[in-house]
């Protein structure tokens, strides 16, 4: 057992990933020498060279399309986007060559891409930087779509998604990079928790709140605020976005009757709707009020001064749990 | 003869026209051309095949073959049996001589028109069929065929083939005669994308063992060469660090020698070239445009002049390399296989509703199998009543 950042943690991830598989590739910009401007490829292009780290040309298309030759060629091509709104130049070769070769080839041809984003908000960053695209990636079928939210997640999930045959968005809550945990790197990928699966990360009887990413954290908080006043929040961290694994959700639901979703992406089009909707028809009966949401406005990202207002915090969820009760 | 006639006026028209004006070039080295459109033999100094008779032959057998099952696909779609056609009219010689050009190990990376390539690889030309019928959507394995699926999305197959060739360098397949190399299909209109242009940096950085073949055949759709460039496309290439040339693309003698040797020398590491192959579309973009609407009647009738099944011919007539006999038996036989072709794409069976829910992801997904199942119950509702 050792104690890592959730940065490390993926890290090390890649490390195995690149022992384990000689056909695993690392590509993007910086993630060489540099070891990538979140330091998460560090030191990996020394120990394994510049042929398997690979400093790409400053183009996102380019990294996604020439890994799709990569992959076709029979490697295994894991490209960092260095930040979430970088990833909209790529969004083509993603949405329409990623996503479609498997089904266009009637299951003749894989394409064992791993598309990692760092995703989220809450650093003080310019804008472009802290966005949350996943729910456009998630609407696209031929896609799998995974969200991390801890450091033992991190370094079993990032190896998952490379041994999986599925192409896989692996959104990184960028400000959790430094969120310490404890991971057993001893424990093989095959064996820990499933990829494509949510999980209860707290019990309890009252609510439910759903939520994945650098949200995660945020309604484990909620939860440890809900207790001191005598509500048992049920935390689920989502962990798959596509597929959606909601069987928990609906066990959940069905002793709680209530339920909130939260995450930093907008309301519109977001995910929060698409759970909402799962679970109202699932669990209908069971409802003592609406499914609500805590999300981010539907406005850009805005500058980071007012970001803190902006992003769901522990505040807005458990206001979201008293208009549950209120309802 | 003048160097691809209309060529140099369409690329370079205004600007430098007045500049050229009085200073006639040499013989245009830039303008690879081996078979004049007349048929007869001309010489380059950087380029030359050595074909027998028997291979000339066999070149003016896949000309007209390719020629004709195009033809009969186009009728299908007039027919209403295919939904649209990408015909090639015009280009088989760019087609059948770059595609004679690779070798068994190359990769090819089409568009949607490279029809004549894929027979060139001696792949069954039902396969892309299905396609254009509308009951899939390719459904080949690129690798068991050495040919990638149709892209349609223009452009984006060019960084598939620069990826596979970065592949095969870290395979240690380059630097010997047996080498691997990888040949990217595209347009005029995709020189405009940026795909394309990312392909050639990545290509040109990484020196991968691709060739870019560019069919120039004027059009974009409506849009005219000159909407997407001020300079010949070939010339682009020096600025991204690799060589340029421009090609009779109607030429098959020169579209195979050109392609050949680039093929050869980017298997032998020495990176990757653009060729651009300079043609005219006879027909329409496909079968749901009109032409008429943007081009006139005078441009196509000059590009009929330079047909490159004619010059071959000629050239063939006049070496006493093939006679009438033989002429008409290649007749026969394209006419034989277009009939074939017709009738086993009358007899493609549409697919099973349900299998639209197949093959979406390699491992499957639980909430497809849900809608796959959701969906089949309601269409047993429908059972034997309406």
């Amino acid at each position: 057992m050792a104690t890592l950042t959730l940065g490390k943690a993926i890290n090390e991830g890649l490390r195995k990933a690149l022992e384990d598989d000689a056909k695993v590739l690392i590509m993007g910009e910086d993630v060489g020498k540099l070891g990538g401007v979140f330091r998460i490829t560090d030191g990996l292009q020394k120990d394994f060279g510049e042929e398997r780290v690979i400093d790409t040309p400053l183009a996102e298309s380019g990294i996604i399309g020439t890994a799709i030759g990569l992959a076709i060629r029979g490697y295994r091509p894991v490209c960092e986007i260095q930040f979430d709104g970088f990833v909209y130049p790529a969004y083509d070769q993603i949405v329409s060559q990623v996503a479609k070769m498997h089904y266009r080839s009637r299951g003749k041809l894989r394409l064992p891409i791993v598309i990692r984003i760092p995703f989220g908000g809450g650093i003080g960053a310019v804008e472009h930087h802290s966005e949350s695209p996943e729910a456009y990636f998630a609407h696209t079928a031929g896609l799998k779509v995974v969200a991390c939210s801890n450091p033992a997640d991190a370094y079993s999930m990032i190896q998952q998604a490379i041994a999986t045959d599925d192409p896989v968005v692996f959104f990184e809550p960028k400000r959790r990079y430094w969120e310490k945990g404890d991971v057993d790197t001893s424990v093989a990928h095959s064996e820990a928790y499933p990829l494509f699966a949510s999980r209860v990360v707290r019990r309890g009887t009252d609510v439910t709140v759903a939520a994945y990413g650098p949200m995660v954290k945020t309604a484990l908080d909620a939860a440890t605020a809900a207790a001191e006043e005598g509500r048992q929040l049920e935390v689920i961290d989502l962990r798959s976005l596509s597929p959606l694994n909601l069987g928990p959700v609906f066990d959940s639901v069905r002793r709680t009757g209530r339920l909130v979703v939260v995450h930093e992406a907008a309301r519109a089009g977001g995910l929060g709707g698409e759970v909402a909707a799962r679970v109202t028809e699932e669990c209908f009966y069971s409802l003592e009020a609406p499914v609500l949401r805590v999300t981010g406005f539907d406005i850009p990202y805005p500058a980071a001064r007012v970001e803190e207002e902006f992003l769901p915090d522990l505040d807005r969820v458990l206001d979201a749990v008293d208009r549950s009760y209120g309802w | 003869m003048s160097k691809g006639d209309g060529a140099q006026q369409s690329a370079t028209a205004n600007r430098s026209s007045a500049r050229d004006e009085g200073r006639r070039k040499p013989p245009d080295i830039e303008f690879v051309q081996l078979l004049t459109p007349d048929g007869s033999r001309v010489e380059h100094p950087d380029y030359d095949v050595d074909f027998t008779d028997d291979e000339l032959r066999g070149l003016y057998r896949d000309l007209v073959i390719v020629r004709k099952l195009d033809a009969e696909a186009t009728a299908l779609q007039r027919q209403g049996e295919l939904g649209i056609w990408a015909s090639l009219l015009g280009q088989e010689a760019a087609q059948v001589g770059s595609g004679r050009a690779l070798r068994k190990q190359d990769m090819a990376f089409p568009t949607y028109r490279e029809h004549g390539v894929l027979y060139c690889r001696g792949i069954d030309p039902i396969m892309p069929l299905g396609l254009f019928r509308g009951v899939d959507q390719g459904g080949w394995d690129p690798n068991e065929h050495k040919f990638n699926m149709y892209t349609i999305v223009i452009g984006a197959q060019t960084l598939h083939a620069t990826g596979y060739a970065m592949g095969i360098v870290m395979d240690g397949k380059v630097g010997t005669d047996d080498g691997e190399a990888v040949i990217a299909y595209f347009g005029d209109g995709a020189t405009s994308q940026g795909d394309v242009n990312e392909a050639f940096v990545w290509a040109s950085v990484f020196n991968s063992p691709v060739v870019f073949f560019c069919q120039n055949n004027q059009y974009a759709i409506s849009e005219p060469l000159e909407r997407q460039t001020r300079v010949p496309l070939y010339q682009r290439a020096a600025g991204f660090g690799f060589p340029g040339v421009r090609v009779d693309g109607n030429d098959v003698l020169a579209c195979y020698a050109v392609t050949r040797k680039a093929l050869d020398d980017a298997r032998m590491g020495q990176g990757p070239m653009l060729i651009e192959a300079y043609t005219y579309r006879m027909g329409a973009h496909t079968t749901s445009d009109d032409p008429t609407r943007y081009r006139i009647a005078s441009e196509v009738e000059a590009w009929q002049a330079k047909d490159p099944i004619k010059r071959l011919r000629s050239y063939l007539e006049r070496t006493h390399a093939a006679d009438d006999a033989y002429f008409g038996a290649v007749e026969d036989e394209a006419a034989r296989e277009a009939g074939t072709l017709r009738e086993r794409v009358l007899s493609m069976p549409n697919p099973d509703p349900l299998e639209m829910f197949d093959h979406v992801y390699p491992t499957g997904s639980p909430e497809i199998d849900e809608q796959r199942e959701t969906f089949a119950r309601y269409l047993e509702t429908f059972a034997g009543g309406h």
